[in-house]
């Protein structure tokens, strides 16, 4: 075990530098420091005086790879590549394009999107199993079409309107909750309801169809039959064979985005001014802060690999088929 | 004179490409036998309609040309075959809001009248209605009389149209309970067009917008930006996907190790963040070239295939994985290994047994990527990353109404026609990808 632990580790490192190359050839060699600092003082009527001492200031003057002025070990230590790049494996995502300390703003801002993400997930991972499951137990009545045509329509609106619709229904006509905002401690649960509410309702759609699919996929195996055969009732063929075997899948996909969920959600955070790592993120875009959209793309990359690592790890504990060689 | 801009060009191209396969695949039944199951369906052939419904606006919108007559204000104006038709609701403009249908203005005006006296009221609008002396008492019977002119205009078209395909059906074949739903869905697209084609010229039938643009012209502009998103992205994904994923398979050992490190590395990346560097990037890009680009429909048109091309970039992973392991499955073949030893040369055995087989795999993915690629328009122009703010989108109606809600007295009706007409293309799009999913996938029969 250990040993299959430790393999799988060991091939996160090379995607993890693929990942690293890849933004530093990104964000520093497609697009030079040049072009950065044009895009920040604007296009036209900029001094190269201007350009240069921006550049200086966040450290984008430096050689990419080589510093031959430098002496020593500085010549590869005093470079864009070794000063930003490798740096995010260090864990030191340095500074901002407006000087601000970037680790500090993660570590503040990690709360309000887990006090966001995590309820929405488990909530809608009950909410949507058990919707699921009910259309299975109804499979072959009306309620099977009728149920899975709202999930089409469910799928077929943009995740815009269900916030904005909502917000304008909860917020303002019912006046039931604040339209957003956010508050530190239990006062943060009359901001949350309304965003993880829509959250569920906008996932729904697919995420029902997807746990039907799994639930189908079981319910015409051998040992379902033999379950019926032995005169179980049909609940109890479906929420303990059918729900145990398909919850191996289930959990797979969930384990995936367990890490990500730091990372918050672009969407729901900007809309209801939760200030977590998704707004923070989106502000970043919107001021075009190239620093922090480049240590965010690698956290999240980071995050997803190890979120396939935890996966393959819950894999071999559930799933007495997976054998480790 | 006519101007080809670079996503008319590759539009036209996509939807030339399935004319151009029709003949390789005539006479082959297992690729026809699908396509039957299909057209069996009743959802499937309404929602058939509907999309080449939005087709047609989207191709009438790809039709670009110079007019002859500018009309002075800008010399490179480039219109389209549909600006031509909507060019009542174009040039209609008025000063801010109003409502879908009114003769008002949506919000009070100090107006002074002929006498020097100032009164605070809705004034007039300048087209809107502006046929009508009295439009409190006019107005509502001039809409009726109109809608049912509209009604009875294009219910006889649509007689017209009923009695060509009942001339085309052959006699002796019992008519398909789906073609009824085909041709009802058809009957009704005629009578709203009919309808909104008759008021359009002389009401905002969905109201104007802040800055007093008509909503209906600017829903319908937005066909073709959401068309081509869901459409033009396929032109980057398909290669990519389909050369890497079957080489991958094929080959196997380390070419396959290569492709394989090169996906799950894009893969992990999270989407919208590679997204959002690579058009942070191509807008500084796209500074440096800010002089080399004449008109503002040309800079428009490039960061539309841009954001297409990045989304393409960004998608391939999950169909290359598909093919490989398609691939993989394939190459153990019985009639695969026969081909090899009879001395089949290598590319011929991609091109006849390997490739034809993936051509499942391909279309489902293409049609179930559809409409979230379309979805996904609106939320990257929320976040400011999608397509120019000067191209006419759902996802920049969407955007710039977003306030809208949060005035008094409310106005819904630039939103409403954005999801309104989304939610239409992007449902059309979902149930005909269901019905192909179903007829293709052979794990479903």
């Amino acid at each position: 075990m250990l040993h299959y632990i430790l393999r799988r580790i060991l091939y996160a490192i090379p995607l993890l530098v693929g990942i690293n190359l890849l933004t530093f050839v990104l964000f520093f060699v497609v697009n030079t420091p040049d072009d950065m600092a044009r895009m920040h003082l604007g296009q036209k009527h900029v001094t190269a005086e201007a350009l240069a001492k921006w550049k200086h200031e966040r450290g984008y003057d430096l050689p990419l790879f080589l510093n031959q002025q430098a002496p020593g070990i500085d010549r590869l230590t005093q470079t864009i590549f070794h000063q930003k790049s490798v740096g995010l494996f260090l864990l030191n995502p340095g500074r901002s394009d407006d000087g601000r300390d970037i680790a500090a703003d993660i570590g503040q801002r990690m709360g309000p999107s887990l006090a966001l993400a995590v309820p929405a997930l488990l909530l809608g991972l009950w909410l949507h199993i058990s919707l699921a499951l009910m259309l299975v137990f109804f499979r072959l009545t009306f309620l099977e079409p009728a149920g899975l045509a709202a999930c089409v329509i469910l799928m077929s609106i943009s995740s815009l309107f269900y916030i904005i619709t909502g917000q304008f229904v909860g917020g303002r006509l019912l006046q039931l909750v604040p339209i957003s905002g956010y508050d530190d401690g239990l006062a943060a649960f009359r901001f949350l309801l309304l965003p993880v509410v829509i959250s569920l309702i906008s996932g729904a759609g697919s995420g029902i169809r997807w746990y039907r699919t799994l639930f189908l996929e079981e319910i015409g195996a051998d040992y379902v039959r033999t379950a019926r055969a032995k005169g179980l009732p049909e609940t109890v063929v479906l929420f303990r064979h059918v729900l145990g075997n398909a919850l191996i899948p289930i959990l797979t996909g969930v384990v995936v985005v367990l890490p990500l969920l730091f990372t918050g959600s672009l969407l729901t955070e900007s809309f209801f001014a939760i200030p977590g790592l998704g707004s923070y993120t989106l502000d970043a875009i919107n001021q075009q802060d190239f620093a922090i959209v480049r240590v965010m793309v690698f956290l999240g990359s980071a995050l997803y690999i190890l979120g396939l690592l935890l996966t393959d790890i819950s894999y071999t504990l559930v799933d007495p088929r997976v054998r480790l060689n | 004179m006519p101007v080809i801009l670079w996503t008319d060009a590759l539009f036209l191209l996509v939807l030339l490409g399935p004319a151009l396969l029709l003949p390789a695949i005539r006479n082959r039944e297992p690729f026809i036998r699908p396509w039957r199951s299909v057209l069996a369906s009743g959802t499937a052939r309404a929602s058939l309609v509907i999309l080449s419904a939005f087709v047609l606006i989207g191709l009438a919108d790809s039709i670009h040309y110079r007019p002859a007559d500018a009309g002075g204000t800008d010399p490179d104006e480039i219109i389209s075959l549909l600006d031509r038709w909507l060019d009542g609701p174009r040039h209609h403009s008025e000063k801010t809001y109003s409502e879908p249908l009114a003769a008002y203005a949506h919000t009070r005006e100090a107006v002074t009248d002929a006498a020097g006296a100032t009164a605070w009221l809705y004034p007039r609008l300048q087209y809107g209605g502006r046929h009508l002396h009295d439009p409190e008492r006019e107005r509502w019977p001039d809409i009726r009389q109109r809608v049912g002119w509209g009604l009875l205009k294009a219910s006889l078209l649509a007689g017209l149209l009923w009695a060509i395909t009942q001339k085309l059906h052959r006699r002796n074949k019992p008519e398909r309970p789906s073609a009824a739903a085909a041709r009802i869905t058809l009957l009704l697209l005629c009578l709203l067009t009919g309808v909104v084609a008759e008021l359009a010229n002389d009401y905002h039938v969905l109201g104007t917008d802040k800055v007093g643009e008509d909503v209906l012209y600017q829903s319908l502009k937005s066909v073709r930006t959401g068309l081509l998103m869901g459409i033009l992205t396929t032109v980057a994904t398909l290669p990519l996907a389909l050369g890497l994923g079957v080489m991958a398979g094929y080959f196997r050992g380390w070419v396959d190790d290569v492709i394989q490190y090169v996906y799950t590395t894009l893969n992990a990346i999270p989407g919208v963040l590679l997204i959002a560097a690579a058009m942070l990037i191509m807008q500084a890009w796209m500074g440096r070239y800010d002089a080399s680009l004449t008109s503002l429909a040309v800079r428009a048109d490039l960061r539309l295939l841009a954001l297409c091309l990045i989304l393409g970039l960004t998608n391939w992973t999950g169909l290359c994985r598909l093919l490989r392991a398609e691939t993989l499955k394939l190459r153990e073949m019985d009639y695969v290994q026969a081909a090899r030893i009879l001395g089949v040369s290598t590319p011929r055995i991609l091109l006849r047994h390997i490739l034809p087989n993936l051509f499942h795999l391909v279309l489902i993915s293409l049609a179930l990527d559809f409409s979230s690629l379309v979805l996904a328009e609106a939320v990257l122009s929320y976040v400011n990353i999608g397509v120019d703010p000067a191209t006419y989108s759902w996802g920049n109606m969407i955007n710039s109404a977003r306030l809208e809600m949060a005035r008094e007295p409310v106005v819904w009706w630039s939103l409403a026609a954005a999801f309104v007409f989304m939610f239409s293309l992007v449902l059309a799009a979902n149930l005909f990808a269901d019905a192909v999913r179903d007829a293709f996938d052979p794990r479903r029969n």
